[in-house]
């Protein structure tokens, strides 16, 4: 029978097209987070600018991992995910093209408008209106072609994974454009329609969604597909996997106050937010559980295969990071850590340690699939990225949490007059060494992600199409 | 209505649903559909096998 005109058969393209600008956009958002982080450590780094001053490049470095290199990996993988487990072809080419080209135009944006100082002001919502209006048109293409691809599955289940992308899309769209709401002045100037403690609010619960549902619910889908498909067993509880689904979703939603502890917040959301979040552990848990779990009686595996050590380490560290997320919600807790590097530390225990490791080894299973080859063309430089991550992720979490500490238990200190023992720049000169600890903990990070751009382009560049091509053309 | 009234509303039906979906998640008349749907990310390797045959004859005519 002939397969070749049945048009059942996978979109891979834009799948191809997503997966190398995960890489692409990973080693500027990070290269741009080592720079930055080398700023803390050499002021003189922001070459007296105003285009590359802290204030300026840290938004450009957040929205680069988290939107391009995350964004990225995320669309990438669900267009891949949700065609392999529906069996149906994207549900338009057109719109996955529109998706890909339109967010890779977002991004450019955010790399002209961030450095030339127009923001929102919000955090990790700074772009302002214009693009703001692109990413809805993208965003709702993007739920388009996704639910319709479900829509017209030839299996009767839906996969959990789908679940978490899709509750992932649903969320991002009403939370981009509930917390965006504003009023513009002029072309690159708007003011937020909410004022006071309810616009911080509203701020929050957007920013502390965007880590729920962008960086935990769509990994989580990216997690349910590629943990069993390179341990190659089905996931160790599908039961566990509804419940942990939909406690996630129903309690993330609340958990944003706890940004807020001691603000103008009134005193019962704080405590909402605190609670909420407490309970939060137990679905983060038994997802961390369930994935973990899917490797038993195949833990041998991880002895040779480094794409598995990045997800089983990535889960780690997301276990990790949703123990400590908790407890520095805890407001005794929180009055100690907030505003401090601690912060810093735990956000990228997540985005380090849970976000890129899975993506990546999600990236190295998926890469050679969708371009024709057995495998990546070096399984030694996997292991060599997943050492230089790992060591890179630890060095910059225990850096923080010793700064975060310090700088929480000087800024504390009063004297028995109840005058401040320290100076805020003495606290400052005690996080000297952590800045430089951090910075070179980026830097393995970054190197790791070089070694992976050189392992894809040698990847690809021996891709089969080429081969294929010319083979097809005597025929 | 007192606020607490709706605050204690809010919990129980909070547990409620919870429970609800636990006793769904685990009902024994599921059970096949579950383990069928576990079983999704291993069923489509011959369309897999298919795109990329396809790919290699789309990629000669562009």
């Amino acid at each position: 029978m002939s397969t070749a005109t049945t048009p059942t058969a996978y979109n891979y393209k834009v799948v191809r097209q997503f997966a190398v600008m995960t890489v692409v956009w990973g080693i500027i958002g990070m290269a741009l987070g080592v720079f930055i982080a080398a700023q803390l450590v050499w002021p003189s780094l922001n070459f007296d600018l105003p285009w590359t001053s802290f204030g300026r490049l840290r938004p450009l470095h957040t929205n680069a991992v988290i939107f391009a290199f995350g964004g990225c990996a995320l669309m990438g993988t669900s267009f891949y995910v949700v065609q392999r487990t529906t069996q149906a072809r994207l549900f338009s080419d057109g719109l996955a093209a529109f998706v890909f080209w339109g967010w890779q135009a977002v991004i450019v944006l955010a790399v002209i408008t961030l450095p030339l100082g127009y923001t929102s002001t919000k955090e990790y919502a700074e772009l302002e209106w214009p693009i703001d209006i692109l990413i809805t048109l993208v965003w709702v293409s993007y739920a388009v072609v996704f639910f319709g691809t479900i829509a017209k599955r030839k299996m009767k289940h839906i996969y959990v994974a789908n679940w978490f992308y899709g509750a992932f899309i649903v969320t991002i769209a009403i939370l981009h454009i509930v917390n965006n709401m504003s009023m513009p002045v002029s072309m690159w100037k708007s003011y937020s329609m909410y004022a006071g403690a309810t616009d911080a609010m509203i701020q929050w619960w957007y920013g502390h969604n965007a880590v729920g549902f962008f960086l935990t619910a769509g990994f989580l889908g990216m997690m349910y597909y590629f943990v069993p498909k390179q341990t190659d067993r089905p996931v160790y509880s599908y039961r566990l996997s509804i419940v942990h689904f939909w406690a996630l979703i129903g309690l993330y939603i609340w958990a944003g106050p706890h940004h807020l502890h001691y603000t103008a917040l009134p005193d019962w959301a704080q405590t909402l937010g605190m609670v909420m979040s407490l309970i939060l552990l137990a679905p983060s848990w038994g997802g961390m559980i369930n994935g973990m779990m899917t490797l038993s009686g195949a833990w041998h595996k991880l002895r040779t295969d480094p794409i598995l050590r990045f997800l089983v380490v990535a889960l780690a560290f997301y276990g990790m990071s949703t123990f400590e997320g908790p407890m520095m919600a805890i407001k005794t807790v929180n009055a100690l850590s907030h505003y401090t590097d601690w912060t810093i530390g735990h956000v990228h225990a997540g985005a380090l340690g849970w976000v890129a490791m899975i993506s990546i080894g999600a990236i190295y299973h998926m890469l050679p699939k969708v371009f024709g080859r057995e495998q990546m063309y070096s399984t030694g430089l996997i292991n060599a990225h997943f050492w230089l991550a790992t060591i890179g992720t630890v060095l910059y979490i225990v850096s923080m949490w010793v700064n975060g500490i310090t700088q929480g238990l000087m800024w504390r200190a009063v004297n028995i007059d109840g005058t401040l023992t320290y100076s805020f720049v003495e606290a400052l000169e005690a996080s000297h060494p952590g800045f430089i600890v951090r910075w070179i903990g980026g830097l393995f990070f970054l190197i790791g992600m070089l070694l992976m751009a050189y392992n894809s382009w040698r990847t690809i560049a021996a891709s089969k199409p080429a081969e294929a091509q010319s083979a097809a053309q005597i025929a | 209505m007192d606020i607490n009234t709706l605050r204690g509303i809010a919990t129980i039906f909070a547990m409620v649903a919870f429970i609800g979906v636990v006793i769904w998640a685990y009902s024994s008349y599921k059970k096949k559909d579950f383990d069928e749907a576990a079983q999704l990310p291993f069923a489509d390797d011959d369309e897999d096998q298919k795109t990329r045959e396809q790919q290699d004859t789309r990629s000669n005519e562009k």
